[in-house]
Protein backbone atom coordinates (compact mmCIF):
# COMPACT_ATOMS: atom_id res chain seq x y z
CA UNK A 1 0.00 0.00 0.00
CA UNK A 2 1.22 3.52 -0.72
CA UNK A 3 1.87 5.55 2.43
CA UNK A 4 -0.76 8.04 3.53
CA UNK A 5 0.27 11.69 3.87
CA UNK A 6 0.80 11.40 7.63
CA UNK A 7 2.94 8.32 7.08
CA UNK A 8 5.18 10.18 4.63
CA UNK A 9 5.63 12.82 7.35
CA UNK A 10 6.34 10.07 9.93
CA UNK A 11 9.03 8.57 7.67
CA UNK A 12 10.74 11.93 7.12
CA UNK A 13 10.70 12.58 10.87
CA UNK A 14 12.63 9.35 11.59
CA UNK A 15 15.69 10.80 9.80
CA UNK A 16 15.90 14.00 11.88
CA UNK A 17 19.09 14.14 13.90
CA UNK A 18 19.15 14.97 17.60
CA UNK A 19 19.98 18.65 18.02
CA UNK A 20 19.03 19.66 14.48
CA UNK A 21 17.48 23.05 13.62
CA UNK A 22 14.81 22.31 11.03
CA UNK A 23 12.37 24.39 9.00
CA UNK A 24 9.10 22.78 7.97
CA UNK A 25 7.49 24.16 4.82
CA UNK A 26 3.74 24.57 4.46
CA UNK A 27 1.53 21.63 3.49
CA UNK A 28 2.79 18.06 3.86
CA UNK A 29 6.03 18.99 5.73
CA UNK A 30 4.04 20.76 8.47
CA UNK A 31 2.72 17.32 9.52
CA UNK A 32 6.26 16.27 10.47
CA UNK A 33 5.94 18.20 13.76
CA UNK A 34 3.50 15.53 15.00
CA UNK A 35 6.12 12.77 14.66
CA UNK A 36 9.34 14.08 16.21
CA UNK A 37 10.94 10.99 17.83
CA UNK A 38 10.65 11.24 21.61
CA UNK A 39 14.33 10.56 22.22
CA UNK A 40 15.55 13.60 20.28
CA UNK A 41 15.57 17.37 20.86
CA UNK A 42 14.86 19.01 17.51
CA UNK A 43 14.28 22.75 17.21
CA UNK A 44 11.65 23.60 14.60
CA UNK A 45 11.89 27.00 12.92
CA UNK A 46 8.95 28.83 11.39
CA UNK A 47 9.78 31.54 8.84
CA UNK A 48 7.52 34.09 10.57
CA UNK A 49 9.94 34.37 13.46
CA UNK A 50 9.37 31.37 15.73
CA UNK A 51 12.31 29.23 16.84
CA UNK A 52 11.05 26.25 18.82
CA UNK A 53 7.63 25.46 17.33
CA UNK A 54 5.60 23.21 19.63
CA UNK A 55 2.54 21.07 19.01
CA UNK A 56 -0.83 22.47 18.01
CA UNK A 57 -2.63 24.09 20.95
CA UNK A 58 -5.77 22.72 22.58
CA UNK A 59 -9.04 24.46 21.76
CA UNK A 60 -8.80 26.68 24.83
CA UNK A 61 -5.15 27.54 24.27
CA UNK A 62 -5.31 29.10 20.80
CA UNK A 63 -3.45 32.43 20.64
CA UNK A 64 -3.69 34.10 17.24
CA UNK A 65 -0.49 36.02 17.93
CA UNK A 66 1.31 32.67 17.74
CA UNK A 67 1.02 31.03 14.34
CA UNK A 68 3.17 29.06 11.89
CA UNK A 69 4.04 29.67 8.24
CA UNK A 70 0.75 28.08 7.22
CA UNK A 71 -1.06 30.63 9.45
CA UNK A 72 -2.28 27.91 11.84
CA UNK A 73 -2.07 28.39 15.63
CA UNK A 74 0.90 26.70 17.30
CA UNK A 75 2.62 26.64 20.68
CA UNK A 76 6.19 27.44 21.70
CA UNK A 77 8.40 24.83 23.35
CA UNK A 78 10.32 25.54 26.55
CA UNK A 79 13.51 27.26 25.42
CA UNK A 80 11.86 28.69 22.30
CA UNK A 81 12.20 32.30 21.19
CA UNK A 82 10.78 34.91 18.85
CA UNK A 83 12.65 36.96 16.27
CA UNK A 84 11.54 39.49 13.68
CA UNK A 85 11.29 38.62 9.99
CA UNK A 86 14.66 39.92 8.89
CA UNK A 87 16.48 37.85 11.51
CA UNK A 88 14.30 34.84 10.76
CA UNK A 89 15.40 34.97 7.12
CA UNK A 90 18.97 35.64 8.14
CA UNK A 91 18.75 32.25 9.89
CA UNK A 92 17.34 30.79 6.68
CA UNK A 93 19.71 32.28 4.11
CA UNK A 94 22.84 32.33 6.22
CA UNK A 95 23.17 28.56 6.51
CA UNK A 96 22.09 28.44 10.17
CA UNK A 97 19.40 25.82 9.61
CA UNK A 98 20.55 22.23 9.30
CA UNK A 99 17.64 21.16 7.19
CA UNK A 100 14.52 22.38 5.44
CA UNK A 101 11.73 19.96 4.60
CA UNK A 102 9.72 21.38 1.72
CA UNK A 103 6.74 20.48 -0.41
CA UNK A 104 6.98 20.39 -4.20
CA UNK A 105 5.03 20.37 -7.44
CA UNK A 106 7.98 18.69 -9.17
CA UNK A 107 11.56 17.62 -8.50
CA UNK A 108 14.08 16.84 -11.25
CA UNK A 109 16.73 14.13 -11.33
CA UNK A 110 19.32 16.87 -10.69
CA UNK A 111 17.50 18.02 -7.57
CA UNK A 112 15.86 21.05 -9.18
CA UNK A 113 12.83 22.13 -7.17
CA UNK A 114 9.58 23.61 -8.53
CA UNK A 115 7.08 24.59 -5.85
CA UNK A 116 5.97 28.19 -6.32
CA UNK A 117 3.86 28.57 -9.45
CA UNK A 118 2.01 26.42 -11.96
CA UNK A 119 1.58 29.40 -14.30
CA UNK A 120 -2.20 29.08 -14.04
CA UNK A 121 -3.39 32.53 -15.19
CA UNK A 122 -6.39 32.39 -12.86
CA UNK A 123 -4.23 31.56 -9.88
CA UNK A 124 -1.83 34.28 -8.68
CA UNK A 125 1.66 32.93 -7.93
CA UNK A 126 3.03 32.89 -4.38
CA UNK A 127 6.68 32.36 -3.58
CA UNK A 128 6.66 33.05 0.16
CA UNK A 129 9.89 31.88 1.78
CA UNK A 130 10.48 28.96 -0.59
CA UNK A 131 13.33 30.50 -2.61
CA UNK A 132 15.15 31.74 0.51
CA UNK A 133 14.85 28.29 2.12
CA UNK A 134 15.86 26.42 -1.01
CA UNK A 135 19.22 28.19 -1.31
CA UNK A 136 19.86 28.90 2.36
CA UNK A 137 19.34 25.81 4.48
CA UNK A 138 22.30 23.43 4.72
CA UNK A 139 20.21 20.61 3.28
CA UNK A 140 16.90 20.37 1.44
CA UNK A 141 14.63 17.35 1.51
CA UNK A 142 11.27 17.19 -0.19
CA UNK A 143 8.04 15.49 0.85
CA UNK A 144 5.75 14.91 -2.10
CA UNK A 145 3.20 12.48 -3.44
CA UNK A 146 4.90 10.36 -6.10
CA UNK A 147 2.40 11.35 -8.82
CA UNK A 148 -0.39 13.88 -9.25
CA UNK A 149 -3.97 12.77 -8.68
CA UNK A 150 -4.13 12.17 -12.43
CA UNK A 151 -1.08 9.87 -12.21
CA UNK A 152 1.47 12.22 -13.79
CA UNK A 153 4.96 11.71 -12.30
CA UNK A 154 6.24 14.50 -10.06
CA UNK A 155 9.84 13.23 -10.20
CA UNK A 156 10.98 14.22 -13.65
CA UNK A 157 14.02 14.47 -15.92
CA UNK A 158 13.46 18.24 -15.96
CA UNK A 159 10.87 20.29 -14.12
CA UNK A 160 8.08 21.56 -16.38
CA UNK A 161 7.03 24.24 -13.90
CA UNK A 162 9.20 27.31 -13.18
CA UNK A 163 12.05 26.56 -10.78
CA UNK A 164 12.28 27.62 -7.16
CA UNK A 165 16.00 26.73 -7.16
CA UNK A 166 18.30 24.56 -9.25
CA UNK A 167 20.04 21.45 -7.93
CA UNK A 168 19.24 21.77 -4.24
CA UNK A 169 17.17 18.70 -3.26
CA UNK A 170 19.15 15.85 -1.68
CA UNK A 171 16.40 13.41 -0.61
CA UNK A 172 12.79 12.83 -1.65
CA UNK A 173 10.15 11.15 0.54
CA UNK A 174 7.07 9.98 -1.34
CA UNK A 175 4.14 7.66 -0.69
CA UNK A 176 6.05 4.96 -2.60
CA UNK A 177 9.75 5.43 -1.94
CA UNK A 178 12.66 7.22 -0.30
CA UNK A 179 14.98 8.45 -3.02
CA UNK A 180 18.37 10.14 -2.79
CA UNK A 181 19.50 12.67 -5.39
CA UNK A 182 23.17 11.94 -6.08
CA UNK A 183 25.78 12.81 -8.68
CA UNK A 184 25.13 9.33 -10.11
CA UNK A 185 21.42 10.05 -10.43
CA UNK A 186 18.39 9.04 -8.39
CA UNK A 187 19.04 6.15 -6.00
CA UNK A 188 16.07 4.38 -4.41
CA UNK A 189 16.87 3.61 -0.74
CA UNK A 190 13.48 2.29 0.26
CA UNK A 191 10.27 1.36 -1.54
CA UNK A 192 6.87 0.03 -0.48
CA UNK A 193 6.58 -3.74 -0.67
CA UNK A 194 3.57 -4.25 -2.89
CA UNK A 195 5.17 -2.64 -5.95
CA UNK A 196 8.16 -3.93 -7.90
CA UNK A 197 11.01 -1.79 -9.18
CA UNK A 198 9.62 -1.68 -12.73
CA UNK A 199 6.29 -0.54 -11.29
CA UNK A 200 8.02 2.27 -9.36
CA UNK A 201 9.99 3.29 -12.47
CA UNK A 202 6.74 3.41 -14.46
CA UNK A 203 5.42 6.06 -12.05
CA UNK A 204 8.64 8.10 -12.30
CA UNK A 205 9.76 10.05 -15.38
CA UNK A 206 13.43 10.23 -14.35
CA UNK A 207 15.58 7.10 -14.36
CA UNK A 208 15.85 5.35 -10.99
CA UNK A 209 18.49 2.96 -9.70
CA UNK A 210 18.08 0.67 -6.70
CA UNK A 211 20.53 1.09 -3.84
CA UNK A 212 22.58 -2.08 -3.24
CA UNK A 213 20.90 -2.36 0.18
CA UNK A 214 17.38 -1.46 -1.03
CA UNK A 215 15.00 -1.79 1.91
CA UNK A 216 11.25 -1.98 2.33
CA UNK A 217 9.45 1.30 3.11
CA UNK A 218 7.15 0.73 6.06
CA UNK A 219 5.35 3.11 8.37
CA UNK A 220 3.01 2.48 11.28
CA UNK A 221 -0.65 3.49 11.06
CA UNK A 222 -0.46 7.07 12.32
CA UNK B 1 8.83 67.11 25.43
CA UNK B 2 8.40 64.17 23.11
CA UNK B 3 4.87 62.89 22.73
CA UNK B 4 4.13 60.78 19.65
CA UNK B 5 0.68 59.74 20.83
CA UNK B 6 -2.14 60.99 18.63
CA UNK B 7 -5.80 61.26 19.64
CA UNK B 8 -7.34 58.94 17.09
CA UNK B 9 -6.97 57.05 13.85
CA UNK B 10 -7.75 60.08 11.66
CA UNK B 11 -4.83 61.97 13.20
CA UNK B 12 -2.66 58.87 12.94
CA UNK B 13 -2.94 58.66 9.14
CA UNK B 14 -3.28 62.39 8.37
CA UNK B 15 -1.21 63.67 5.48
CA UNK B 16 -0.50 60.42 3.62
CA UNK B 17 -0.15 61.66 0.04
CA UNK B 18 -1.52 60.07 -3.13
CA UNK B 19 1.05 57.79 -4.74
CA UNK B 20 2.72 56.90 -1.43
CA UNK B 21 4.62 53.66 -0.89
CA UNK B 22 3.06 52.10 2.23
CA UNK B 23 4.80 49.31 4.14
CA UNK B 24 2.06 47.28 5.76
CA UNK B 25 3.19 44.89 8.52
CA UNK B 26 1.80 41.53 9.56
CA UNK B 27 1.96 37.89 8.57
CA UNK B 28 -1.17 35.81 8.24
CA UNK B 29 -3.53 37.09 10.94
CA UNK B 30 -0.79 38.25 13.34
CA UNK B 31 0.55 41.78 13.77
CA UNK B 32 -1.72 43.36 11.16
CA UNK B 33 -2.41 47.11 11.36
CA UNK B 34 -6.05 46.59 10.37
CA UNK B 35 -7.40 49.75 12.03
CA UNK B 36 -4.76 51.92 10.34
CA UNK B 37 -5.50 50.41 6.92
CA UNK B 38 -9.20 51.13 7.39
CA UNK B 39 -8.33 54.67 8.52
CA UNK B 40 -6.44 55.20 5.24
CA UNK B 41 -9.65 54.29 3.38
CA UNK B 42 -11.36 57.16 5.23
CA UNK B 43 -8.37 59.47 4.80
CA UNK B 44 -8.61 59.08 1.05
CA UNK B 45 -5.06 58.60 -0.28
CA UNK B 46 -5.06 56.80 -3.61
CA UNK B 47 -2.76 55.39 -6.28
CA UNK B 48 -0.84 53.68 -3.49
CA UNK B 49 1.89 51.05 -3.64
CA UNK B 50 1.58 48.61 -0.75
CA UNK B 51 4.40 46.36 0.45
CA UNK B 52 3.05 43.46 2.51
CA UNK B 53 3.68 39.75 2.91
CA UNK B 54 0.09 38.76 2.17
CA UNK B 55 -2.51 40.64 0.14
CA UNK B 56 -5.21 40.86 2.79
CA UNK B 57 -7.93 38.45 3.82
CA UNK B 58 -11.66 38.88 4.31
CA UNK B 59 -13.04 42.38 3.78
CA UNK B 60 -11.37 44.40 6.54
CA UNK B 61 -7.90 45.82 7.07
CA UNK B 62 -5.66 45.76 3.99
CA UNK B 63 -8.44 44.04 2.02
CA UNK B 64 -10.66 47.09 2.66
CA UNK B 65 -7.98 49.37 1.21
CA UNK B 66 -7.70 47.12 -1.85
CA UNK B 67 -11.49 46.89 -2.21
CA UNK B 68 -11.75 50.69 -2.13
CA UNK B 69 -9.57 50.79 -5.25
CA UNK B 70 -6.78 52.78 -3.60
CA UNK B 71 -3.93 50.40 -4.34
CA UNK B 72 -2.38 50.47 -7.79
CA UNK B 73 0.43 48.05 -7.07
CA UNK B 74 1.26 45.50 -4.41
CA UNK B 75 4.72 44.11 -3.57
CA UNK B 76 4.15 40.81 -1.93
CA UNK B 77 5.63 37.33 -1.34
CA UNK B 78 2.46 35.29 -0.93
CA UNK B 79 -0.63 37.16 -2.14
CA UNK B 80 -3.00 34.23 -2.26
CA UNK B 81 -4.06 32.71 1.04
CA UNK B 82 -7.28 31.47 2.60
CA UNK B 83 -9.78 34.33 2.30
CA UNK B 84 -7.77 36.59 -0.03
CA UNK B 85 -10.93 37.13 -2.08
CA UNK B 86 -10.57 40.86 -2.70
CA UNK B 87 -7.05 40.54 -4.08
CA UNK B 88 -8.02 37.59 -6.25
CA UNK B 89 -10.94 39.53 -7.77
CA UNK B 90 -8.74 42.55 -8.53
CA UNK B 91 -5.94 40.36 -9.91
CA UNK B 92 -8.27 38.40 -12.18
CA UNK B 93 -9.76 41.67 -13.45
CA UNK B 94 -6.28 43.12 -14.11
CA UNK B 95 -6.98 45.99 -11.71
CA UNK B 96 -3.91 45.56 -9.54
CA UNK B 97 -0.23 45.20 -10.39
CA UNK B 98 1.65 42.44 -8.54
CA UNK B 99 5.41 42.42 -7.93
CA UNK B 100 6.26 39.03 -6.45
CA UNK B 101 9.36 39.09 -4.21
CA UNK B 102 10.72 36.22 -2.09
CA UNK B 103 9.75 36.78 1.53
CA UNK B 104 13.22 37.17 3.00
CA UNK B 105 14.21 39.48 0.16
CA UNK B 106 11.31 41.86 0.81
CA UNK B 107 12.44 41.99 4.41
CA UNK B 108 16.15 42.39 3.66
CA UNK B 109 15.51 45.06 1.01
CA UNK B 110 13.66 47.11 3.62
CA UNK B 111 16.42 46.54 6.18
CA UNK B 112 18.88 47.69 3.54
CA UNK B 113 16.95 50.93 3.04
CA UNK B 114 16.71 51.37 6.82
CA UNK B 115 20.48 50.96 7.13
CA UNK B 116 21.26 53.51 4.42
CA UNK B 117 22.75 50.96 2.05
CA UNK B 118 22.51 50.93 -1.72
CA UNK B 119 21.69 47.26 -2.22
CA UNK B 120 23.04 43.78 -1.67
CA UNK B 121 23.90 40.63 -3.60
CA UNK B 122 21.67 37.64 -2.84
CA UNK B 123 21.77 34.00 -4.01
CA UNK B 124 17.98 33.77 -3.71
CA UNK B 125 16.15 33.36 -7.06
CA UNK B 126 19.33 32.74 -9.10
CA UNK B 127 18.39 30.47 -12.01
CA UNK B 128 14.69 31.25 -11.69
CA UNK B 129 12.26 33.54 -13.44
CA UNK B 130 12.37 36.01 -10.51
CA UNK B 131 16.04 36.74 -11.29
CA UNK B 132 15.34 37.82 -14.86
CA UNK B 133 16.54 41.34 -15.61
CA UNK B 134 18.61 41.60 -12.43
CA UNK B 135 22.35 42.26 -12.41
CA UNK B 136 24.20 38.98 -11.78
CA UNK B 137 27.62 38.77 -10.16
CA UNK B 138 29.80 35.85 -9.17
CA UNK B 139 31.46 36.32 -5.77
CA UNK B 140 33.92 33.69 -4.49
CA UNK B 141 32.50 31.11 -6.87
CA UNK B 142 28.80 31.61 -6.09
CA UNK B 143 26.30 33.48 -8.29
CA UNK B 144 24.25 36.32 -6.81
CA UNK B 145 21.74 38.88 -8.03
CA UNK B 146 21.67 42.53 -7.05
CA UNK B 147 18.71 43.47 -4.86
CA UNK B 148 17.95 47.14 -4.35
CA UNK B 149 16.75 48.83 -1.17
CA UNK B 150 13.01 49.15 -0.64
CA UNK B 151 12.02 52.29 1.21
CA UNK B 152 8.58 53.29 2.38
CA UNK B 153 7.03 56.73 2.54
CA UNK B 154 4.83 55.36 5.31
CA UNK B 155 4.87 52.26 7.53
CA UNK B 156 1.68 50.99 9.13
CA UNK B 157 2.53 48.91 12.21
CA UNK B 158 0.74 46.93 14.90
CA UNK B 159 2.39 46.51 18.31
CA UNK B 160 1.33 45.27 21.70
CA UNK B 161 2.59 48.07 23.92
CA UNK B 162 3.87 51.54 23.20
CA UNK B 163 4.81 54.68 25.15
CA UNK B 164 4.82 58.37 24.29
CA UNK B 165 8.37 58.17 22.92
CA UNK B 166 7.21 55.54 20.44
CA UNK B 167 9.06 52.63 22.04
CA UNK B 168 7.27 49.41 21.06
CA UNK B 169 7.02 45.80 22.16
CA UNK B 170 5.24 42.95 20.39
CA UNK B 171 3.62 39.64 21.31
CA UNK B 172 4.93 36.33 19.98
CA UNK B 173 4.84 35.91 16.18
CA UNK B 174 2.94 39.19 15.81
CA UNK B 175 6.39 40.81 15.75
CA UNK B 176 7.09 39.57 12.17
CA UNK B 177 7.69 42.47 9.72
CA UNK B 178 6.92 45.26 12.22
CA UNK B 179 10.45 46.07 13.48
CA UNK B 180 11.97 46.16 9.98
CA UNK B 181 9.15 48.20 8.47
CA UNK B 182 9.31 50.67 11.39
CA UNK B 183 12.93 51.38 10.45
CA UNK B 184 12.41 51.57 6.68
CA UNK B 185 9.83 54.37 6.26
CA UNK B 186 9.91 58.14 6.48
CA UNK B 187 6.69 58.17 8.52
CA UNK B 188 6.10 55.20 10.80
CA UNK B 189 2.69 54.90 12.44
CA UNK B 190 1.92 52.28 15.09
CA UNK B 191 -1.43 51.11 16.40
CA UNK B 192 -0.84 49.68 19.88
CA UNK B 193 -3.10 47.59 22.10
CA UNK B 194 -1.83 49.23 25.27
CA UNK B 195 -0.39 52.68 25.87
CA UNK B 196 1.96 52.60 28.82
CA UNK B 197 3.79 55.28 30.82
CA UNK B 198 7.32 56.22 29.79
CA UNK B 199 9.63 54.00 31.83
CA UNK B 200 7.15 51.18 32.14
CA UNK B 201 8.72 49.17 29.30
CA UNK B 202 11.85 47.35 30.42
CA UNK B 203 14.65 48.80 28.25
CA UNK B 204 15.96 45.26 27.74
CA UNK B 205 12.63 44.26 26.21
CA UNK B 206 12.02 47.17 23.83
CA UNK B 207 12.13 45.74 20.29
CA UNK B 208 11.52 48.95 18.34
CA UNK B 209 13.12 52.01 19.92
CA UNK B 210 11.14 55.24 19.55
CA UNK B 211 13.65 56.80 17.14
CA UNK B 212 11.99 54.70 14.41
CA UNK B 213 8.40 55.63 15.28
CA UNK B 214 6.59 58.89 14.51
CA UNK B 215 3.00 58.36 15.67
CA UNK B 216 1.36 56.04 18.20
CA UNK B 217 -2.38 55.48 18.39
CA UNK B 218 -4.25 53.40 20.94
CA UNK B 219 -6.35 50.64 19.35
CA UNK B 220 -7.44 48.24 22.11
CA UNK B 221 -8.53 44.75 21.20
Amino acid sequence: MPLKRRQIAWRAAQDLADGAYVNLGIGLPTLVSDFIPADREIVLHSENGVLGVGPAPGDNEVDWDLINAGKQPITLVTGGSYVHHTDSFLMIRGGHLDLALLGAFEVSEKGDLANWTTDDPGFPPGVGGAMDLAVGAKEIRVLVEHTTKAGTPRIRRQCGYPLTAASVVRRIYTDLAVIDVTTEGLIVREMVEDIDFAGLQAKTEAALRPAPELRPLRAPAV
Amino acid sequence: MIDKRVRGLADAVAGIPDGAVILCAGFGGAGLPDALCEAVVEQGARDLTVVANNAGTGRGGLAALLAAGRVRRIVCSFPRSAGSVVFEELYAAGRIELELVPQGIISERMRCAAAGLGGFYSPVSVGTRLAEGKEHREIDGRMYVLEKPLKGDVALLAADRGDRWGNLTYRKSARNFNPTMAMAANLSIAQVRHIVELGELDPEMIITPGIFVDRVVHVPM
